[in-house]
């Protein structure tokens, strides 16, 4: 009755190879995960189109600082928690229904299992990123009214403004499954990701100004990353993104370390 | 194979398990029998790695679950009835799987079909009734053709014909030559159903058996576990524990 008579692959793959596998099957099965990329890519290039047909030609003296492609991106805020939610959802997720016991059955290595979500994840949210950051800078350039000065993908610093935006909801992805590796339940892990992002860079550059809020994701997004000049007092673009990439390395080696000591 | 060897957990003050030592033999379907929270579950999880024993091991082939280089080619296990995400098809969830444990895909409509899902299988499976879900949970089991199979209750919520069904494949799964332990808490199924018995209660092993010996002395399987577990049942009498165990307060036998 339950002879195996479908003959077994004789290559035998690595076991991170077939979480990945895993991964990326169990990603693209859910309905929601369409949804919610979906709504980061219409969400974003609404704002940004939005934006660009607000903005007005700068007076003689602002003309200097005038930076439109952050202006373009100005959706990657809204981007940036539908792609950090469904990060701790991937993880999350798995504890909430019960399907962490099947999927620890087939991938028993815990850091094997994270790593593997983390690689498939941040892969589709690249992707996904880098694609939207592009569309959204050429729709929002288009919505530009007339006598505002266009901004040009070869002009200096506008594609590393517009690809490192990209690369940001990328990076809040997989802060999002660093955290839900960290913490397991899905609305404590939502919390600290929102608490993160959106209250305490508000909280504290209203208490202090830019000295501590500019090493907050979503002030290094607005202001190091999708800026096409620097802007005086945050950190500047690369060394934005290197704290970023700190950050998420540092979340997801914890969460690598914690859960192989936990109970499932 | 599988070996239990001293294994040993403990929440807080209870001790779930209790130094508890036990194999599972090829070719025959062993009963794991005890009260609602003897710590029948608990020991399974820890033979599946998915709980780390404070003491002792579970072993399985001679290796712990997570040093087995291809888990789902040597082990299948239904733990509970949901172990599927709800939004996701049977079919999905089996199709993950079988990619995380190098299992052909056309393996997937295979077990479908010898838990009859077919035509189900493109289903969300939140959508399924409790029986349906238990029926998914065996299809995942039997996926890669494993040699040692764990069931947890498989028999809950399903109707007399699912339950029969349960107990034609445990049989026929032993009379492969696997090694089948089956948990559950109807003695008469088990009587139908198992080969040899391992009884526990609050955590320690009570017999390590055949039926055929147990039921010996003109005793009805029932009978002989009563006597068994006397003392050891937590939900008899008037003590009521939050915990997962109660504190221990053994009769002596």
């Amino acid at each position: 009755m339950t002879t195996l008579t479908v003959p077994a692959p004789t290559r035998r793959s690595a076991p991170f190879a077939r979480a990945a596998r895993m991964e990326w099957i169990k990603l693209r099965s859910l309905r929601s995960t369409a949804w919610a990329l979906l709504l980061t890519v219409a969400g974003m290039i609404a704002v940004g189109v939005v934006t660009m047909a607000n903005t007005k030609a700068p007076s003689a003296d602002r003309a200097a600082q005038f930076d439109p492609t952050n202006n373009v991106l100005a959706g990657v805020a809204l981007g940036q928690l539908v792609v950090g939610v469904l990060g701790v959802l991937v993880v999350t997720g798995e504890y909430s229904c019960g399907s962490i016991r099947s999927t620890l059955a087939a991938i028993p290595d815990r850091r094997t299992l994270l790593a593997a979500k983390a690689a498939v994840y941040g892969t589709v949210t690249l992707v996904v990123g880098e694609a939207v950051a592009l569309v959204t800078f050429f729709a929002g350039r288009a919505a530009l009214a007339e006598g505002v000065p266009r901004p040009g993908i070869g002009d200096p610093g506008v594609l590393r403004a517009v690809l490192l935006a990209g690369a940001y909801l990328s990076l809040v992805g997989l802060l999002g499954i660093g955290i839900g590796a960290l913490l397991r339940h899905t609305a404590s892990a939502i919390a600290v990701l929102v608490g993160v992002t959106f209250v305490l860079p508000a909280v504290i550059g209203g208490l202090s100004g830019p000295t501590v809020a500019k090493f907050f994701p979503t002030m290094i997004a607005g202001n190091s990353l999708a800026v096409a000049k620097p802007v005086a007092d945050m950190l500047a673009p690369w060394t934005g993104f290197a704290v970023l990439c700190l950050y998420v390395a540092a979340t997801l080696g914890a969460g690598a370390r914690l859960p192989a000591h936990r109970d499932a | 194979m599988i070996q239990v060897q001293g294994l040993t957990k403990r929440y807080g003050p209870n001790t779930a398990v209790d130094a508890l030592s036990f194999d599972v033999t090829p070719g025959a379907v062993t009963g794991f029998l005890g009260p609602n929270g003897s710590g029948k579950s608990t020991t399974m999880r820890m033979i599946m790695g998915l709980d780390r024993p404070d003491a002792g091991q579970a072993l399985i082939g001679g290796r712990p679950y997570g040093e087995l280089r291809q888990p789902l080619r040597e082990v299948g296990a239904l733990l509970e009835a949901r172990t599927f995400h709800p939004g996701r098809s049977a079919r999905a969830h089996l199709s993950a799987l079988a990619a995380a444990g190098d299992i052909h895909p056309a393996r997937v409509a295979e077990v479908l079909a010898t838990v009859g899902l077919s035509d189900v299988a493109g289903r969300r499976a939140g959508t399924y009734s409790l029986g349906m879900a238990q029926r998914l949970g065996i299809a995942a089991a039997l996926l890669g053709d494993p040699g040692v199979l764990l069931f947890d209750e498989p028999v809950n919520g399903l109707d007399p014909e699912g339950v029969r069904w349960i107990r034609d494949l445990m049989r026929s799964l032993a009379a492969e030559g696997r090694t089948v332990l089956l948990s559950s808490h109807l003695i008469s199924e088990m009587a139908l159903t198992a080969d040899h018995l391992v009884v526990i209660g609050q955590g320690r092993l009570l017999a390590d058996t055949s039926v055929r010996e147990l039921t010996a002395r003109g005793r009805s399987l029932e009978e002989a576990f009563f006597t068994l577990t006397e003392g050891a049942s937590v939900h008899r009498g008037t003590a009521h524990h939050a915990g997962h165990d109660a504190a221990p307060e053994r009769n002596a036998r």
